[in-house]
């Protein structure tokens, strides 16, 4: 961690608090993609895989950081098309 | 530089473009924190914009710049080692993620979403099973991470596989995992999993053996935790592994020490405890009684639970033909149609919005009544409706519609099934009792638009049926609303009146 520990407490104490304000209330027209996308952003894991990548030594974990790469990334990817697809059907009421 | 000028071509496969104009006057750390801090506030705007119909589509494009600048900051950070690995994960995962995403039909849409999430915390696991196995090896902190990422990310896979397994009908619950002692069981596996993930930091065990119980007995867990819950409760459980999946990303930043990660991650597991919150407010279920409650009356109704299956238990059923529906509808003032799954089964919103539009051009006022967990989903009809060009203003939800229901004339309820049961209201014995319905039972005439008598996805038997105001109108959704618009086109309904008087 670049910072101690009770630094990253508080990241995460304060992340959940920002998760909860943030999206309070939502209209149940947009469950459903808001499902989606935010499990799109739970796709950031991405991160994680790359810096595996990057800190192996041999080749088996390489291959281990790139498949966890490649599912986190099917999650990302479809995640924000597939929320993308949903919400395009409600452009045609954007005014 | 050189470092994230050859970064961008990978970011950019992901969205668009990353501010590369004011990032070389920087110092590399400095670039790299401001990648990060940029990355956080448009995750929090993007999620933020989510909760708005006017700016979801944007948002979700934020989003996902966001996450196209925190990869941009990361690879700054540590470079490019390791690059063809970096690009056979992002040309095997984002290829099937875009051909997935494309081909997947609206109707399928919670079952692909309970599979994203699956794979992302199958990711979180195998990134902590990896860092575990890194020379440098783990301080404390990194071994309690470690085990908190593969626990959670195990259940969060294995369970979102499960989740799409029954959405899709492809499993059912077994009668033997209804029995109470499957939370011996599902308490047992958990009592190994945290001794597993305990003995790693205490030095109890050897970190491979440790590790591998840990996932095997995570793994078990999910599906242990998934399987006896009903398919009418999946959208709850879906929305919490959505949770879950963002917690395992908490716990995969704690293991590469990404505080950004840690971030979103928080922000994802709160944004899917609200979700799971609203949806069992609107079932009036405790999440509790969701998670360990079992299968609705899933001993009543063997696999599936579907249509498939005659329901002998009930008499009194009125069944009419489409031309009657038809002449019913003719002489209303108000229609309100009820949609459920079975529209998005038999695919026809177009159908529907077809017959409203001949409806409304003979002067019928229409409207949608909208069941906060009608289909598979919540929301999940606003999408289908939405697709089909239904006005937004006459989707409406259900605390609004309900007064309304005693000057309706004619109802149509198409393949909705528990959400119009007037037992939920009035039946304390049923399974049902005390969830909100839409009151359809107050209406003039009620048509119930249905393949067969079957029980609904909770198995539960239905008296609306029986009422005398109710008819059944057998057949596939899309075929008897086309019958419902050709009947009324024969009646001269929505004829322009010429000269009318």
């Amino acid at each position: 961690m670049n910072g101690s520990l009770s630094e990253a407490l508080w990241v995460l104490l304060l992340g959940s608090l920002l998760g909860f304000e943030l999206i309070g209330k939502v209209p149940p027209t947009l469950h459903t993609p808001l499902m989606s996308g935010a499990n799109a952003i739970s796709g950031i894991t991405l991160l994680a895989a790359l810096a595996l990548i990057g800190q192996a030594a041999s080749p088996g974990l390489r291959l281990v950081g790139a498949v966890a790469l490649g599912f986190a990334l099917f999650n990302v990817v479809g995640g924000f098309l597939v929320t993308d697809r949903m919400l395009a059907m409600f452009r045609r009421r954007a005014s | 530089m050189a470092a994230l000028i050859t970064a961008l071509p990978t970011a950019s496969l992901l969205t668009v473009s990353v501010p590369t104009a004011t990032l070389p006057s920087l110092s590399l750390p400095t670039a790299h924190l401001a990648l990060d801090l940029g990355a956080v506030l448009l995750l929090a705007l993007g999620l933020k914009g989510l909760s708005k119909v006017r700016t979801a589509r944007s948002a979700n494009g934020l989003a996902a710049v966001a996450i196209a600048v925190a990869v941009a900051g990361l690879l700054l950070e540590q470079g490019l080692v390791g690059w063809p690995w970096m690009l056979l994960g992002l040309l095997a995962g984002g290829g099937l993620g875009t051909l997935v995403a494309y081909r997947v039909p609206m109707t399928s849409m919670p079952e692909v979403v309970a599979l994203f999430n699956g794979c992302g915390g199958m990711s979180s696991l195998l990134v902590a099973l990896g860092a575990a196995a890194l020379p440098a090896g783990l301080d404390l902190l990194g071994q309690i991470s470690v085990s908190a990422s593969v626990l959670v990310g195990g259940v969060t896979f294995s369970g979102s596989l499960v989740a799409m397994a029954k959405l899709q009908e492809w499993l059912a619950t077994p009668a033997w995992m209804l029995r109470p002692q499957r939370h011996a069981v599902n308490i047992g596996l958990a009592l190994v999993a945290l001794a597993a993930g305990a003995a790693l930091p205490l030095g109890l065990l050897a970190p491979a053996p440790a590790l591998a119980v840990l996932t095997v007995a995570s793994l078990l867990l999910g599906i242990g935790l998934t399987l006896p819950i009903g398919g009418a409760d999946m959208p709850v459980v879906i929305s919490l592994l959505n949770s879950y999946s963002g917690v395992a990303a908490a716990a995969a930043g704690f293991v590469v020490g990404s505080q950004l990660l840690v971030v979103a991650g928080a922000m994802v597991g709160a944004a899917g405890l609200i979700l799971t919150q609203v949806m069992c407010t609107a079932m009036n279920r405790s999440l509790t009684s969701v998670l360990f409650g079992g299968a609705l009356g899933a001993g009543a109704a063997p696999a599936g639970g579907g249509d498939a299956g005659e329901d002998p238990g009930y008499s009194r059923i009125t069944s009419c033909s489409a031309e009657e529906c038809a002449l019913a509808l003719e002489a209303a003032e108000r229609v309100v149609f009820v949609p459920g799954y079975g529209l998005a089964v038999a695919q026809a919103q177009h159908s529907l919005k077809e017959l409203a539009r001949l409806l409304e051009s003979a002067g019928i006022q229409v409207a949608y009544a909208i069941h906060p967990v009608a289909g598979r989903m919540p929301g999940h009809m606003n999408v289908l409706l939405a697709e089909a060009d239904v006005p937004y203003e006459q989707l409406i939800e259900m605390e609004t519609i309900n007064p309304d229901f005693p000057r309706t004339d004619v109802v149509i309820v198409l393949g909705a099934n528990d959400v119009v049961n007037p037992q939920a209201k009035n039946d304390p014995s049923s399974p049902l009792y005390g969830m909100p319905v839409l009151e359809v039972d107050q209406a003039r005439s009620v048509f119930v638009v249905k393949r067969s008598l079957g029980a609904g996805y909770s198995g539960v038997r239905n008296g609306l049926f029986e009422l005398p105001q109710t008819s059944m109108v057998f057949g596939d959704a899309k075929a008897v609303l086309q019958q419902l618009t050709a009947e009324l086109r024969s009646l001269g309904v929505g004829k322009v009146p010429v000269a009318a008087g």
